[in-house]
């Protein structure tokens, strides 16, 4: 017997679980002026001292806060003071881990804006060295050929990753653990041993470097991204759903094929769009497959093609002045390229949760 | 009067029983093949690059991973073909080593940071980026270190050179800095960080909150939760990640190319402006090989596949391990 009353009208209420660390206003406040203070302290030390660089100001401010920290925390207990020590150690080592690829984002979009005009986009090098003035060609045939392989990869690999993540979730046979796990390690083969691998194969038998050499060689990297983030995807499936359809009378491949799938459309999405962006930036595997090609190629198997990345590269191994800002420029439309990318997998990622 | 609902009326849930009939079992065994391609994939990459270069391993032998020339021969048998590739292995190991030692504490307090020390909105705004950051192609980690990096690697490098020169893997013989294993280490780092960041902080954002909460309750201090909770929690999670990004370490071709001077030569002095790895080294020599040193090179990558593989698979053991406890 049940001895619990429950009220229908009220609902209980869960409780809600509150972060005790979050910082209140106050916290909020004195950390930010502390810290101005510190910066201009610092900024003088460096000024008098004349230590070099950000790095030099950098270090001067982290000595500088310790030591004020050290003075504040004085009169606290040595619990509270060594926590006050080690949070400004957890603040100054993230800055530490962030700073890299901030410094990454700003100077791409930077140094890259200068040759970013209208010419680069719809131009080709087949008539312009790099060393000629910025406006003067262009990627067109690097975006085109880049686009293109990665969609043929893409073509390849979305069926075979959504296969393995029906597998993993609906069909849980004998293999399941040791799928998840080969594509859990197959997600570490380095690039240039996919390039090497369709080298060896693809390209010796077909006596020739082609678009789809480097498609293939891609679609050996997207296969792991895409497969997971499918099965990632397909869990998220109620079981309810499933039960409901087997209620119905639909058998499993009902079930999988017109019940499954449809609902995770948007999530299949994702996990494609990462998969593109997780190689659209590789190097490594075209310059053994695909090569460089200074003009549009529009056929996948009609020798060496163009991409971002190989032309990148090849701008960098110039590396006279202006090739340098071409390659800049080719890298910041290879990173709006993967934030579009990204945005456009949030979107659909974001449609799946609802 | 608790308000605790009843439970006690939900039926259980019966044991789902499923007879499969002729167009489930097509069906089961066109998905099982599919799910069957990556394993299969994996084994002809093994399988392909050893068959390709089975000729290297018989003609070198052990000398192939432990010999530290490589000589193309003049093809008429004056100057012998000689491929080896002992200093680009230690070359990988040593820049793959050095990028782990830096991004491990950074990327552990940088994923403390965001789950433990930032502000909500900022937490959403660093993971979003986060996520963008480990996307960023490894070349433009190659031309950022290149451009921007190396003078900052440059000076540090002078620093530890005259401060910490007694350390015997420190000290170099010619003063010329920038271009060594150090600064390559460097970028790599940078490279790994936000990878081992954002495993880690899925990680660590898992913990149970009753524990931190307990832990409060207790009168601990936020860096005593983590100390106790958060970090024993998330041990094996971190390392996984750590092995993950050393498995992208491992394999890394043209930042590595880029930043380091590819000499044939052993240094284990890190601030040396040689090195190299195996990657870079099939990057380098492959547009103009022979024939026979192509073997070579698919030898060399053969094993780089297995280097990584071991490194990849014991990662994933670990990292299934730590998701399936939850």
């Amino acid at each position: 017997m049940s001895t619990v009353v429950s009220n229908p009208q009220s609902q209980p209420v869960a409780p809600q679980p509150t972060t005790p660390w979050k910082p209140t206003r106050k916290t909020q406040f004195t950390g930010a002026f502390s810290i101005a203070v510190v910066a201009i302290a610092s900024f003088a030390i460096v000024l008098l001292t004349g230590l070099a660089g950000i790095d030099g100001f950098g270090l001067t401010f982290l000595v500088v806060f310790f030591g004020a920290t050290f003075v504040r925390t004085k009169r606290l207990n040595p619990k509270a003071r060594k926590d006050a020590m080690v949070g400004v150690a957890i603040c100054a080592a993230s800055v530490l881990a962030f700073f890299p690829w901030m410094s990454i984002f700003v100077s791409v979009v930077v140094k890259g804006a200068k040759g970013l005009q209208p010419n680069f986009l719809i131009e080709n090098m087949q008539l312009t060295t790099p060393d000629d003035e910025l406006n003067m060609g262009g990627a067109a045939h690097a975006i085109i050929g880049s686009l293109m392989m990665v969609l043929i990869a893409a073509a390849i690999t979305l069926p075979l990753g959504i296969l393995s993540g029906v597998y993993l979730t609906e069909i849980r046979g004998r293999l399941t653990f040791l799928v998840r796990f080969v594509v859990q390690s197959m997600s570490g083969v380095p690039s240039i041993v996919a390039g090497l691998f369709i080298y060896t194969t693809f390209v010796n038998y077909t006596n020739s470097f082609s678009g789809m050499a480097g498609s293939l060689a891609l679609a050996v990297l997207m296969l792991p991204t895409v497969a997971r983030t499918a099965e990632e995807v397909m869990k998220l499936v109620p079981d309810d759903l499933r039960s409901a359809s087997y209620a119905l009378g639909a058998r499993q491949w009902r079930t999988s094929l017109m019940v499954i799938l449809p609902t995770v459309r948007s999530g299949l999405t994702t996990a494609g769009i990462l998969g593109i962006a997780r190689v659209i930036g590789e190097t490594a595997p075209l310059l053994l497959t695909s090569l460089s090609n200074n003009s549009y190629v529009f056929n996948p198997i009609g020798g060496p093609i163009g991409s971002l990345p190989t032309y990148v590269f090849g701008l960098l191994q110039i590396g006279t002045e202006n090739s340098i800002n071409r390659a800049w420029t080719g890298s910041l439309v290879l990173m709006l390229l993967v934030l579009v990318l990204f945005l456009i997998a949030r979107y659909f990622g974001g449609k799946a949760n609802r | 009067m608790s308000v605790v609902p009843s439970f006690e009326a939900t039926p259980e849930q019966r044991e789902l029983l499923v007879i499969y009939n002729r167009a489930d079992r097509i069906f089961r065994r066109i998905v099982t093949s599919g799910a069957l391609t990556s394993l299969i994939l994996l084994g002809l990459i093994g399988t392909f690059l050893f068959v390709r270069s089975a000729q290297i391993f018989n003609d070198r032998g052990l000398r192939f991973i432990t010999g530290s020339n490589w000589t193309a021969g003049s093809g008429d048998g004056v100057i012998p073909d000689d491929f080896s590739i002992g200093p680009m292995l230690t070359g990988t190991i040593l820049v793959s080593v050095i990028a782990l030692v830096i991004a491990m504490p950074i990327a552990i307090c940088g994923a403390l940071y965001i789950e433990f020390y930032a502000a909500a909105r900022l937490r959403k705004l660093l993971s979003t980026l986060l996520d963008l950051a480990a996307a960023i192609p490894s070349l433009i980690f190659g031309l950022w270190g290149v451009v921007l990096f190396t003078s900052f690697g440059e000076r540090w490098s002078i620093f530890l050179n005259s401060r910490l020169g007694w350390v015997p893997f420190i000290k170099v013989q010619a003063e010329v800095f920038g271009r060594s294993p150090f600064v390559a280490g460097c970028v790599l780092a940078s490279l790994i960080t936000p990878i081992i960041t954002s495993v880690s902080r899925e990680v660590f954002s898992r913990t149970p909150r009753d524990l931190i909460d307990t832990c409060y309750a207790l009168g601990s201090t936020r860096w005593g939760s983590i100390k106790t909770v958060v970090l024993p929690f998330g041990r094996s999670g971190v390392i996984g990640g750590a092995m993950l990004g050393l498995g992208r370490a491992l394999g890394e071709t043209v930042a590595v190319y880029l930043l380091l001077n590819i000499v044939f030569r052993y240094n284990f002095r890190i601030l040396e402006s040689e090195g190299g790895n195996i990657a870079s080294l099939i990057a380098l020599k492959f547009g103009e090989a022979t024939e026979y040193e192509l073997k070579a090179l698919v030898a060399a990558g053969f094993v780089l596949f297995l280097l990584t593989l071991v490194v990849n698979m014991v990662a994933a053991t670990i990292v299934e391990k730590s998701t399936r406890r939850k």
